[in-house]
């Protein structure tokens, strides 16, 4: 190797690392290593799976023009303004649906003064029988003001689209039939834009101190 | 002479039922319980718990306040909820099998009144081999997550 240095330049031997500083180098790499997925970690729980600007907050929500539960046409951007707590499902659903609106409603009394500040909005994915008055009946027995949107089959499916909420029709015996779907709870900031998500089942205090944090 | 052969037979038998009554007899269900429906919803869910300490096997379902009481399971694949009716459900010797919000259920179906908070109504289980066991399900609030007894633990 010495040969290789050129001729009548300064030149000083390679010296061997100190062990001391490979292994102070090793550890602080590590270290920040560490330290940015630690990062990454609470900075992707604190926002929400799709914190705005990510993929999935471009990906989740989009227009949708469907009826409420009084006859009159609601759009996506008359719902701006205020925090949206967005459920896909349907009134013939016996388990799933009960408990996801309820732990909505829950969420929101948990919140106090602020509850004015988010509006729960139910969509149903079985327009053929959750017409609008079938929807104002079956909200009316949740504590909390709950807007039921249904629409045109294809309305429905736009919306559920935009959502990325998957349905389908399960036949039973009978002719009757139960509705396979997404069971999530969307929280819409009030810009419309995703923020975070919530499973139906996750208990209504976990649901609202989530909600304190994303409303403070 | 045949008042003695009477008499055998008729022990024969008592003593007969009374084993066939020790061996199934101590499949309890306890914890019935209901949700009020919302609105005019006419299908409802109805939970409960079962313990047999020999194999068994729940096979169906009814009661009069409903057309049908059908067993159900709910799964979760992904996100995507799928409610779909079994056939039976199956209680393994000594262990309790409880039918809870999020997992199985039996749907009644054809509700011919909605259910409310505080009223109760029978619920009749049909076993492999157990035979019937009525119960009293209780309607808890629509939002309730157990029997009322059992929520505050």
């Amino acid at each position: 190797m010495d040969g290789d240095a050129p001729r009548g330049s300064t030149y000083s031997a390679p010296q061997r690392p100190r062990p001391q500083l490979v292994l102070a180098a090793a550890l602080l790499g590590g270290l920040m290593i560490l330290g940015a997925g630690a990062f990454v970690a609470l900075e992707l729980h604190d926002s929400g799976r799709g914190a705005e600007g990510t993929l999935l907050s471009a990906a989740i929500g989009g227009p949708f023009k469907l009826i409420d539960q009084n006859g009159h046409t609601v759009t996506n951007t008359d719902l701006e303004g205020k925090w949206l707590l967005v459920y896909f499902g349907y009134t013939h659903c016996p388990d799933a649906c009960p408990t996801a609106l309820n732990n909505m409603a829950l969420a929101l009394s948990d919140l106090g003064a602020e509850k004015s500040e988010v509006r729960p909005v139910f969509i149903t994915i079985d327009p053929q029988r959750d017409t609008a008055p079938v929807m104002k009946d079956y909200v009316s027995a949740f504590d909390a003001p709950i807007l039921a949107l249904t629409g045109s089959d294809a309305a429905i499916a736009q919306a559920a689209k935009e959502y990325r909420v998957y349905y389908a029709k399960h036949p039973e015996p009978g002719g009757d039939y139960s509705m396979d779907h997404t069971s999530i709870i969307y929280v819409m900031d009030p810009k419309g834009r995703f923020t975070a998500s919530f499973s139906g089942e996750d208990p209504p205090d976990q649901i609202a101190a989530r909600l304190k944090k994303l409303l403070a | 002479m045949k008042a003695i052969r009477t008499v055998l037979l008729v022990a024969s038998f008592v003593f007969a039922a009374a084993a066939a009554s020790a061996q199934t007899g101590q499949l309890e269900v306890h914890d019935a319980w209901a949700r009020a429906t919302p609105g005019k919803s006419n299908i409802g869910a109805a939970y409960l718990t079962i313990r047999s300490p020999t194999a068994d096997r729940l096979v169906a379902a009814s009661t009069p306040i409903a057309q049908k009481a059908e067993l159900h399971t709910m799964e979760m694949s992904g996100m995507v909820m799928k409610m779909r009716p079994i056939a039976g459900i199956d209680i393994p010797a000594g262990q309790k099998v409880t039918l809870a919000p999020g997992g199985m259920h039996i749907m009644l179906v054809g509700l011919k009144e909605p259910l409310k908070a505080g009223q109760s109504f029978p619920l009749t289980l049909n076993f492999a081999k157990a035979g019937t066991r009525t119960v009293d399900v209780a309607v808890e609030r629509v939002g309730a997550v157990g029997p009322a007894a059992t929520t505050q633990h």
